[in-house]
């Protein structure tokens, strides 16, 4: 059975599909087979970021509708040959979505998979919904300010209401703060909350912290997840993050203003 | 309110004696010190002089009826319609006490209990006949309350063992007690009692609520802000006192 991660947030902009491309490609690459899921329907990004937007024949719409098997919908990553990315139909709405049929892709998936991770969409309706409600671990993705940190909260809501591990009275879906876009000068400067200040209001199990890094713009622009630029901060974050999601112990970084990291980001960012 | 006229065959009634519950603020002696009596007084009024103007209320003498033989009415009466106050009656005293008070015009007052309106004790006081249902409501979350979500609980008490979230609403019939932060809504009382009581361990909420009298953030002290509190009602106002 695979294991199916959702990465969520309520808010938009704040870096799920980033999120979702590195962890994907960071189990893959660490041996597990992964498949990842675009439930933006409408608004089709994973496959920008993944750089496989030129072979996307099918969709998870048409796999949910029996237009397509899944065999004919996943796209094999070039990079990793453990990595397989579902994209989402570009031309339909989020209503195509439902809960059985969702359910079904998902089953037919954790035959081959180790870990299925699904890249929600912004907002708290039927998207986002439907791609936390099979969860078994969230990886909230939150921004060191309150607009975001509020979202997170709500979306953290309902997760312990609505999923289905909540509806059949099973164990709570495993959740997890990943706080991304920080920039320990300006939380020195009192621009942007602290790690502490959102781990207060959010009371979470800190999966890491990711900073602020041009890294990521550029690994967008050009499809490669930011994971495998391992000489920039972001990507070596990103790596942390899911060595620590697989239960080894690594230490926290980027989170202090240290001379030592000023350096890296000058050279390696 | 206009007075309703009920016709029955030639008769019409000008009014109807009905016994109703009337909140009255007690004045509660410790002492029989009547200079030490007026300068407390004097700056309780200057605390919030609107709220006390023509302000009606009973004189409650329980705690010193045994000790003071001599109480002078006569001197307090004087002292409290000074300040504005409305004295209209005695209560908690002896025989001797009525008969002195009644002298200078204090109706004697007879409360079932000193300190509490009748009715309220009588409401909780009823489950205690018919087994103990009364704890039987009371909820006991241990889990965050997020943004977004509200929890109730009828006729009973909420204990959140975790925060409550900007945006999340916590409501109950009685009391609330809340050992995290409390950042968003709490409503206790929502039925109206007006016994029920908020505590909690860090006060940093929107809006807190008792018995549908309500404080919003802004007007919540500063001092009182991220500390552990209490929120009563008190004579119809909102108390957060430090704990």
């Amino acid at each position: 059975m695979a294991r199916i991660i959702v990465v969520t947030s309520g808010k938009g902009g704040v870096g799920k599909t980033t999120t979702s491309a590195a962890i994907s490609m960071g189990l893959a690459l660490k041996g597990h087979r992964t498949a990842v899921i675009d439930f933006d329907v409408g608004l089709r990004n994973l496959d920008l970021i993944m750089g496989c937007e030129r072979r996307v024949v099918y969709d998870f719409v048409n796999v949910i509708n029996g237009e397509a098997t899944l065999n004919q919908a996943l796209i094999k990553d070039k990079r990793c040959d453990k990595l397989f990315i579902l994209p989402a139909s570009q031309t339909r709405d989020k209503e195509s979505l439902t809960v059985e049929g969702v359910g079904k892709v998902l089953e037919d998936l954790s035959k081959d998979f180790d870990y299925i991770v699904c890249d929600s969409p912004a907002g708290i309706e039927r998207g986002a919904t439907l791609a936390m409600y099979y969860a078994d671990d969230a990886i909230v993705v939150t921004n060191p300010e309150v607009s975001s940190v509020r979202d997170s909260d709500r979306m953290l809501g309902i997760l312990a209401s609505k999923s289905r591990r909540a509806e059949q009275g099973e164990e709570p879906i495993k959740e997890y703060l990943l706080l991304t876009r920080y920039s320990p000068q300006r939380v020195k400067l009192g621009e942007m909350l602290s790690v502490e200040d959102v781990q207060d209001i959010l009371s979470l199990h800190l999966l890491g912290v990711i900073p602020e890094s041009k890294a990521v713009l550029t690994a967008s622009n050009s499809g490669v997840p930011v994971i495998l630029d391992d000489k920039s901060d972001a990507g070596q974050a990103f790596s942390d993050v899911v060595r620590r999601y697989l239960g080894e112990h690594v230490t926290h970084r980027f989170i202090d203003l240290e001379k030592k990291g000023l350096f890296n980001r000058l050279f390696g960012g | 309110m206009p007075p309703t006229h009920s016709v029955t065959g030639e008769f019409t009634h000008a009014f109807e004696i009905k016994s109703g519950p009337v909140n009255l603020p007690l004045l509660k002696l410790l002492s029989d010190d009547v200079g030490a009596i007026s300068a407390q007084l004097r700056q309780k009024i200057r605390q919030a002089p609107d709220f006390f103007r023509n302000a009606p209320m009973a004189i409650d003498i329980h705690s010193i009826a045994d000790a003071s033989d001599n109480i002078d009415f006569i001197a307090l009466v004087r002292i409290m319609r000074d300040y504005g106050l409305i004295p209209v009656g005695l209560c908690g005293g002896q025989e001797r006490h009525n008969q002195a008070a009644q002298s200078v015009g204090l109706s004697v007052l007879s409360l079932a209990r000193h300190e509490q309106p009748p009715s309220p004790p009588q409401v909780s006081e009823t489950p205690k006949s018919k087994s103990p249902p009364a704890e039987m409501h009371s909820k006991i979350i241990e889990q965050p309350v997020r943004s977004g979500q509200r929890i109730y609980v009828a006729a009973g008490d909420l204990v959140v063992m975790s925060q409550v979230s900007a945006g999340a609403e916590i409501m109950a019939d009685g009391n609330i007690h809340v050992y995290g932060t409390l950042r968003g809504r709490a409503l206790a009382g929502v039925q109206g009692n007006l016994e029920s009581r908020i505590f909690c361990h860090d006060l940093q909420a929107e809006l807190v609520s008792v018995g549908g009298h309500y404080k919003i953030s802004e007007n919540i002290d500063d001092s009182l802000r991220g500390v552990p509190v209490q929120i009563f009602l008190q004579d119809q106002s909102l108390i957060i006192q430090r704990l």
